[in-house]
């Protein structure tokens, strides 16, 4: 075992002198409600019931974790790091990280339900530790839909970002990002490290097979709290109640091309 | 006692459901309709271990056990019944090979059937030998450097499409102790096709007639001892009793989902049908069935995997029980959509079409029956149920 590490070091040391592969990809991952859920609010409005609810990996962090094990695969990545921060449910999602196909996994134990401004700065503490040459991260999560997490890691690192990524591509020892913006793609440059956020269309990812849920078991998940990253992650924002949005009303048939027109300029006001 | 899945179980779970629901539900319509035999997906499936679930590692197996196996092919099911239980049938003649191949046999074709690369098809029923399975005419004749087998078998699953055929042949004298176990490649010299069955159900895998005229099998390609075979045959049952029972379980469980579904959505009389308490108690019983049938397939699942010795019993009893609650609710729950049940514009139809055959394969239910009350009239029968 050590000396297949040890000269899988050698191997890559000598790689890395050759310019071919060098980088280390830190994907960050978030336990959410499984896409597939219904959800429900709770009674007194305190937020989703998450009682014998199905949870799994947020979908645009596991698009993250297969565009990096997808650089492995090409020979352009080293390692690829899964962090989880969160309960110790987080585990699970860590293991699907692995099983798809990352290296190692480290959860950042937490009871504390961290905003992104506090996950940002306990990841910017695992990146200090870690130095990793890209970091990719899901343009934000399907439960709270914040969008922040990647663009303040970038701030608080000073790295350059190409969020909502569609495609990305290594290039004269940096990456090209393409991005999905209002009307169309943006292909911007950044120079390493940097923070790319993935956006639908950057892959399909693949399903963890049998053999691959196997192996994972046997993959180092180290588990680290946010005391040891010496981050306070109290929440700043107070959440004044989460409610179900309005059922849909069933709809009218109008008489007439006037009535329709009338009703769209006056009744829903989308024409004037 | 814990009836709990354990977590791997609930990752196996969550794996074949994700697959059934994105790589089989969405054409199991088309591929009924059409008569398609869907290789490039039970490839993979075989690419992500369904192909070879509960045979050791070293023949590129998942090394599951019978429990664990079932919990993976009953998401499957739920997809489309008729590639999974082609799929469990794969699994089981695979597993054959495995356990009692010689070695050299075991290389050369152990690995492509555990990807998926290569299917095999398993041929034990010949039109005079169905429930009397030990009485196949079939004959494999000893030469100098291995077998010269002739005969016919039926109802054989895959056939046409498969690469490879596990098959029982008399080598010695009448009755079950003559049988003896054979791999024999698809493509020898000598192996005819029959025509396409026309089906009820099960529509999307072929089934055929195989005619063999003086195909010459190397020796090696003899499983187990000479003799062995029907024992062989009966203990691969075991699990594919099991494997079909689940597959009607799977089944039954996305009827009765689609029930429930329609149940809050169809409107009668100025109110949803699932108001009328006609309707609750049948979906009432249809559920409380099938959690039984479940949990009685998954006993029976363990009892194997423990080498218990009422095994046998038990998956009969499970196989006759699972795939009798299976149709019925499948049938019930087309009854609740009404017309909209009987034709192919929803699944109903497809469902109860598909699983009426789990009550005749693998051992009637009616030899099921016999398999039990046999053991039921021996002395010390009453301990096995306690």
């Amino acid at each position: 075992m050590l000396y297949s590490a040890v000269i899988e070091y050698a191997l890559n040391l000598c790689l890395y002198y050759k310019g071919i592969i060098f980088m280390k990809v830190l994907v960050p991952i978030k336990r959410v409600v499984d896409y597939n859920v219904k959800v429900r609010a709770k009674s007194d409005e305190s937020g989703v019931d998450l009682a014998n609810v199905k949870m799994a990996i947020n979908p645009f962090c596991e698009i993250a974790v297969e565009e990096a094990v997808r650089l492995q695969e090409e020979g352009k990545a080293s390692e690829v790091i899964a962090v989880s921060i969160g309960t110790e449910a987080s585990q699970e999602q860590l293991r699907t990280a692995l099983a798809l196909g990352a290296d190692k996994a480290i959860l950042v134990q937490t009871e504390v339900e961290v905003e992104p401004l506090g996950v940002a700065k306990l990841l910017k503490a695992v990146v200090e530790k870690e130095n990793p040459d890209l970091i990719i991260l899901g343009k934000q999560a399907i439960d709270d839909d914040a969008n922040q997490t990647g663009q303040m890691l970038a701030a608080l690192l000073n790295y350059p970002q190409g969020t909502f990524a569609s495609e990305i591509e290594l290039k004269d020892g940096g990456i090209e990002v393409t991005r999905e913006v209002d009307g169309g793609l943006q292909t911007v440059s950044l120079s390493l490290p940097a923070i790319v956020t993935t956006d639908l269309r950057l892959n399909e990812p693949r399903y963890a097979s049998l053999p691959n849920i196997m192996k994972a078991k046997k993959k180092p998940l180290d588990v680290i709290t946010t005391e040891d990253l010496n981050v306070d992650v109290m929440p700043r924002l107070n959440t004044l109640k989460v409610s179900p949005p309005p059922e849909r009303a069933s709809g009218v048939i109008v008489e007439t091309v006037d009535e329709l027109v009338d009703k769209l300029k006056n009744e829903a006001k989308v024409i004037t | 006692m814990n009836f709990d899945l354990s977590e791997d179980q609930i990752v196996f779970q969550n794996l074949a459901k994700e697959f059934a629901a994105k790589e089989l539900a969405p054409f199991a319509a088309k591929w009924d309709s059409e008569s398609y035999f869907p290789k490039e997906v039970i490839e993979k499936a075989g690419e992500l271990g369904f192909c070879s679930l509960y045979v050791p590692e070293e023949d590129g197996g998942m090394n599951l056990g019978r429990l664990d196996a079932s919990i993976i092919i009953e998401q499957l099911s739920t997809g489309c019944t008729s590639t999974t239980a082609f799929i469990t049938i794969h699994n089981m003649a695979l597993w054959m090979l495995s356990k009692f191949g010689k070695e050299k046999l075991k290389k050369e074709w152990c690995p492509s059937l555990s990807s998926g690369k290569k299917l095999a098809s398993y041929c034990l029923t010949e039109s005079g030998a169905g429930s009397d399975a030990a009485s196949i005419k079939t004959t494999a004749k000893k030469t100098n450097d291995g077998y010269i087998i002739n005969g016919s078998k039926s109802f054989i699953s895959g056939s046409g499409e498969t690469d490879c055929l596990i098959l029982m042949a008399r080598t010695g004298k009448e009755g079950a102790g003559g049988i003896s176990c054979f791999l024999i490649p698809a493509n020898s010299k000598g192996i005819d096709y029959g025509k396409k069955e026309e089906k009820m159900g099960w529509k999307n895998q072929p089934t055929r007639i195989v005619n063999l005229t003086e195909v010459k099998v190397p020796k090696d390609n003899l499983i187990g001892e000479e003799g062995q075979g029907f024992k062989i045959a009966m203990q691969g049952l075991d699990g594919g009793r099991i494997n079909i029972a689940t597959c009607s379980i799977g089944t039954a469980q996305a009827a009765l989902s689609s029930a429930q579904q329609y149940m809050n959505e169809r409107e009668q009389f100025g109110k949803k049908i699932g108001e009328f308490q006609a309707l609750q108690f049948k979906l009432a019983d249809m559920t409380t069935e099938l959690v039984a049938a479940r949990h009685f397939v998954r006993l029976a699942a363990n009892k194997v995997d423990n080498n218990h010795p009422e095994a046998t019993t038990y998956s009969a009893m499970a196989k006759r029980f699972a795939t009798d609650v299976g149709f019925n609710v499948c049938n019930e729950a087309l009854q609740i959509f009404g017309g909209y049940g009987y034709i192919q514009e929803y699944p109903l139809e497809r469902y109860v079409r598909d699983v009426r055959v789990h009550q005749i394969l693998e051992g009637t239910n009616e030899i099921m029956r016999m398999i039990i009350g046999r053991r039921m009239m021996m002395e010390d029968a009453t301990n096995l149920v306690q």
